[in-house]
């Protein structure tokens, strides 16, 4: 089965946790002509990491390591929900069955479905659990 | 290699009786010169001919940095406008400055100090020195420019600054050593890198003399195995007349030339001399110099001494690395806290860099201590969880050397400030 094809490249961006960081990424993606899909941060204490799906993320992590920023690229999966009631308990109810670990998600709301983004414990084994539930996950290809 | 063999091998009771006898003729001339130190010995009772052995100079009253700031500028200067040559003025990180005057003998001297210690690290007539010290009323850059052209070295002198401008010079002249802070040679080869020159493979550097700050032993593993030179810890404070004592190739502690300057270490308290290897505070007389005399002054730097004779042969005391200042040490609840031992812990963790910032506070009348530090780019994982556990691990490890409970902070690579000169890493926000 071909795995890959469904593996989304998030890129994390280390961030201390101070005005005007948030700024400075988007500025940084905006002079790249980069576009953001999806995005969420994940606050600590005193930093945070900032997540994104970006439609070039080769470019993106090479213009916010010049810029000095810590960039890294992790694997993630995009499913569709039915954008209505129950949507988000399938998936959940699906993965938990199958006894693997959301690491993190966030989701968005767009054009054409509501997607869950997920960084789960073993990526394959998701893959393969989803799509056996009839669940249709995004392409990589979609995000370029 | 030795500068003057004769000398820095001498057998110990031979120095020991030369110490004796410079030491005898400074209190001599100063009783009878000097004002201040004339003073200064009727107020403890004392009397040149007190001086009957080296031990002796435990009678002598001690000398502090106020009184050089009390006189300022040249109150106790013992010799005339004629026989002054230049002038050096410290740079004030601790209160007014402080003004040190030379005659062209105590120019000699600091110059064959260095030239002793320089070739004591193995530097000769074919290297090429690059003095990234500062140059002008700091005594650090004309010190090492002139003790690096006495020993036949070829001088760049480029004072601090301009890192990119350094780093071409440094590969386009074929500079072998470099002088500078040992917080700067981290800059700089951090500069370096981003310029994609590997001070390693792209240049023939291959010794650092480095100094004018406290560093550690894991700093130097760290400075050594990243830009693969040696690096020399090197002493003096511009009251002494500047930068003069280096260690030698063992790296095993800095050898104070004892026909220079005699060495004590004494318990900053009581102001009693401790055991040889027993830290204490630094207590120095300078034997020969003549415009501004230094008779045990207290330094302020931490340390230890030996007099046992050094495996290159030298026979001279040797102090051992700077582990704090007197008035460095920060007091948080109770617990002496030195900078240096936050450092020490740091470069013990592989997950942070080198560059910290501390910030001391009070809050709901107890201290704080913040201690912020660079994640390294390699330790960066996505997961919050993972992050959050390095800076447990860093605050656990800090508070298990300190004693105190120390919040911690992971910032940005990059991103807390880096020193060209001396680092100024405490911020104590407390209002007493």
């Amino acid at each position: 089965m071909e795995h890959e094809k469904y593996f989304i490249k998030q890129i994390s961006v280390f961030s201390e946790n101070k005005p005007g960081r948030l700024a400075a990424i988007a500025k940084a993606m905006e002079d790249e002509g980069v576009n953001i899909f999806a995005f969420s941060i994940a606050e600590a204490d005193g930093f945070g990491v900032v997540r994104a799906l970006v439609n070039h993320p080769d470019k993106a992590y090479r213009k916010l390591t010049a810029l000095g920023f810590v960039v890294s690229f992790t694997d993630v999966i995009g499913v569709k929900m039915r954008d209505e009631p129950g949507g988000l308990y399938e998936v959940a109810r699906v993965l938990g069955e199958a006894n693997i670990n959301i690491e993190y998600s966030y989701a968005y709301s767009g054009k054409e479905a509501a997607v869950l983004i997920l960084r789960v414990d073993n990526i394959r084994s998701a893959i393969e659990k989803i799509l056996a539930h009839g669940g249709t996950l995004m392409e990589a290809a979609f995000f370029r | 290699m030795f500068w003057d063999s004769k000398i820095e091998t001498m057998e110990r009771e031979e120095l020991e009786r030369l110490q004796y006898r410079l030491l005898k003729t400074l209190v001599y001339r100063l009783y009878s010169f000097s004002a201040f130190y004339h003073r200064r010995m009727e107020e403890a009772g004392v009397h040149p001919d007190d001086v009957k052995t080296l031990a002796d100079v435990v009678k002598l009253p001690f000398m502090f940095k106020r009184d050089l700031r009390d006189n300022y500028p040249d109150k106790l200067f013992t010799a005339t406008k004629e026989e002054l040559v230049r002038y050096h003025v410290s740079s004030g990180t601790t209160g007014k400055p402080t003004v040190v005057g030379y005659t062209e003998n105590d120019l000699e001297e600091w110059t064959v100090s260095l030239a002793r210690a320089l070739t004591s690290c193995g530097l000769g007539e074919k290297d090429v020195i690059q003095v990234s010290y500062g140059y002008g009323l700091f005594t650090g850059g004309l010190g090492l420019h002139y003790g690096a052209e006495r020993i036949g070295a070829t001088v760049i002198p480029t004072s601090v600054g301009g890192t990119e401008r350094q780093i071409e010079l440094m590969q386009d002249l074929g500079a072998t050593a470099i002088c500078c802070t040992p917080s700067y040679l981290l800059h700089l080869g951090e500069v370096a890198e981003k310029m994609g020159v590997s001070i390693r493979k792209d240049t023939k550097m291959r010794v650092g003399i480095l100094g004018a700050e406290p560093w550690t032993a894991e700093m130097r593993n760290r400075i050594q195995d990243w830009l693969g030179i040696k690096a020399y810890d090197i002493y003096g404070t511009s009251e002494l007349s500047g930068p003069l004592f280096t260690e030698c190739t063992e790296q095993n502690g800095i050898h104070i030339w004892g026909d220079f300057a005699l060495t004590e270490v004494v318990d900053p308290k009581t102001g009693e001399q401790v055991a040889d290897g027993e830290k204490g505070e630094l207590v120095m007389t300078i034997l020969k110099k003549e415009a501004l005399p230094i008779v045990r002054y207290r330094i302020g730097d931490i340390t230890s001494m030996t007099r046992e004779v050094c495996a290159c042969g030298r026979t001279h005391p040797r102090i051992m690395r700077i582990t704090g200042r007197v008035d460095d040490m920060l007091i948080i609840r109770g617990i002496n806290v030195f900078p240096s031992m936050i450092e020490h812990t740091l470069m013990g963790i592989p997950e942070v860099g080198q560059h910290f910032q501390i910030v001391v506070d009070r809050k709901h009348e107890l201290d704080t201590l913040l201690v912020r530090v660079e994640l390294k780019p390699e330790a960066f994982s996505d997961k919050i969880t993972e992050l959050m556990k390095i800076k447990e691990m860093v605050g656990k490890r800090l508070e298990s050397a300190l004693t105190v409970h120390a919040d911690v902070e992971l910032a940005e690579p990059g991103s807390l400030p880096r020193f060209e000169g001396k680092a100024k890493r405490v911020t104590d926000r407390r209002k007493m």
